[in-house]
């Protein structure tokens, strides 16, 4: 199709075609960016935490006199602690796997257990924090004890919105079924989930199992 | 069926890798055997040099994390044109900087800052590490 007449001529070349932008945009599907887009919100948390790692690293040695990760730190807590969201990352991936399926049922399912291990995760934590104030390490205790609460204590409100998430999800999935917009949202969930998991590994290494061995 | 339909209509430019059954098991696999070695090496004090332990389960957490990106995450350089790979190399490089650049200022700061911070006399200077 020639270039219509009814265009300004201050919009076009000196061969009379149009200056900017193509006559037909390329067509992107609906949510074709979101997964790029959520992995670079993904990136940008790594950095907050990488943060707080840092914090961490600096404050780590400053107990103030007072108590040190050895005589706070329970190593078999921590390990079912860790147990129960390296459950939860593969429960997940078995629910991407019938997701793929199209079986909204077991999808269901293995949503719900995932969310149960998450809570069970939550609770041991929270258990931990309540027994470590109740012992008088609270978070201004010492520049130690305010690093600790603040990395641990992210990941935890991480893990606390990453559920809430999945239950609204899960609402979704049973009122409208595994459409695509659907499928697209539990893929970014997913990715935030095992997310969640690679953090963990940084925070049970350089927190706990090093802080054991100060 | 409509949603049947429609999911299958979703799939189709659909270039995410994901994973199988098999992949998430070996995963799942390796991340236990990732994540109990190093609990049991800290809990049973296998080394007696604490220095060897930590760099040891250091390298036990960057290959676990590895785990995590290739099996769980889907990690690889084909996936969103190559995008997803340079942002998570970019990232890397600012999440070491930022680690490293921190502890190397601030223990030089801890170093040359401590004793005059708290008053402490020439002597007790003297006394520090």
């Amino acid at each position: 199709m020639a270039t219509a007449p009814t265009v300004d001529p201050a919009f076009l070349d000196k061969d009379g075609k149009p200056l900017f932008h193509l006559e037909h945009e390329p067509h992107h599907p609906e949510g074709s960016s979101t997964m790029l887009g959520f992995w670079m919100y993904l990136m940008s948390d790594c950095l907050i935490f990488a943060c707080l790692f840092a914090t961490y690293a600096v404050l780590g040695g400053n107990y103030a006199a007072g108590p040190g990760p050895k005589d706070l730190f329970d190593l078999p807590l921590v390990a079912l602690n860790t147990a129960m969201l390296l459950f939860s990352s593969i429960t997940y991936g078995f629910a991407m796997l019938v997701v793929e399926k199209n079986r909204i049922g077991a999808t269901q399912g293995w949503l719900a257990i995932t969310g149960l291990f998450g809570l069970a995760f939550l609770g041991i934590e929270l258990y931990e924090f309540a027994h470590l104030i109740h012992e008088g390490a609270t978070p201004m205790r010492s520049g130690f004890l305010s690093a600790f609460f603040a990395l641990v204590g992210t990941h935890g409100l991480h893990v606390t919105f990453g559920i809430i998430w999945l239950v609204t999800l899960m609402v979704q999935v049973a009122k409208k079924g595994l459409i695509p917009a659907n499928q697209r949202r539990l893929m970014c969930l997913s990715m935030f989930w095992h997310f969640l998991d690679v953090i963990w590994i940084g925070v049970f290494t350089f927190v706990y199992l090093m802080g054991m061995l100060r | 069926m409509s949603a049947h339909e429609q999911s299958n209509h979703g799939h189709h430019d659909d270039e995410h890798a994901h994973g199988t059954f098999g992949s998430y098991m070996i995963g799942f696999g390796l991340s236990v055997i990732l994540t109990a070695i190093p609990f049991w090496l800290v809990m049973t004090g296998y080394f007696a040099n604490p220095q060897t332990t930590a760099i040891v389960i250091m390298a036990f957490a960057v290959v676990q994390i590895v785990v995590h990106m290739i099996y769980f995450l889907h990690m690889n350089t084909r996936s969103e044109g190559g995008w997803t790979m340079m942002a998570l190399i970019f990232t890397l490089v600012l999440v070491v900087i930022t680690l490293a650049g921190s502890m190397w200022v601030m223990y030089h700061l801890n170093h040359n800052m401590m004793p005059q911070m708290q008053g402490m006399s020439a002597h007790d200077m003297s006394q520090m590490p």
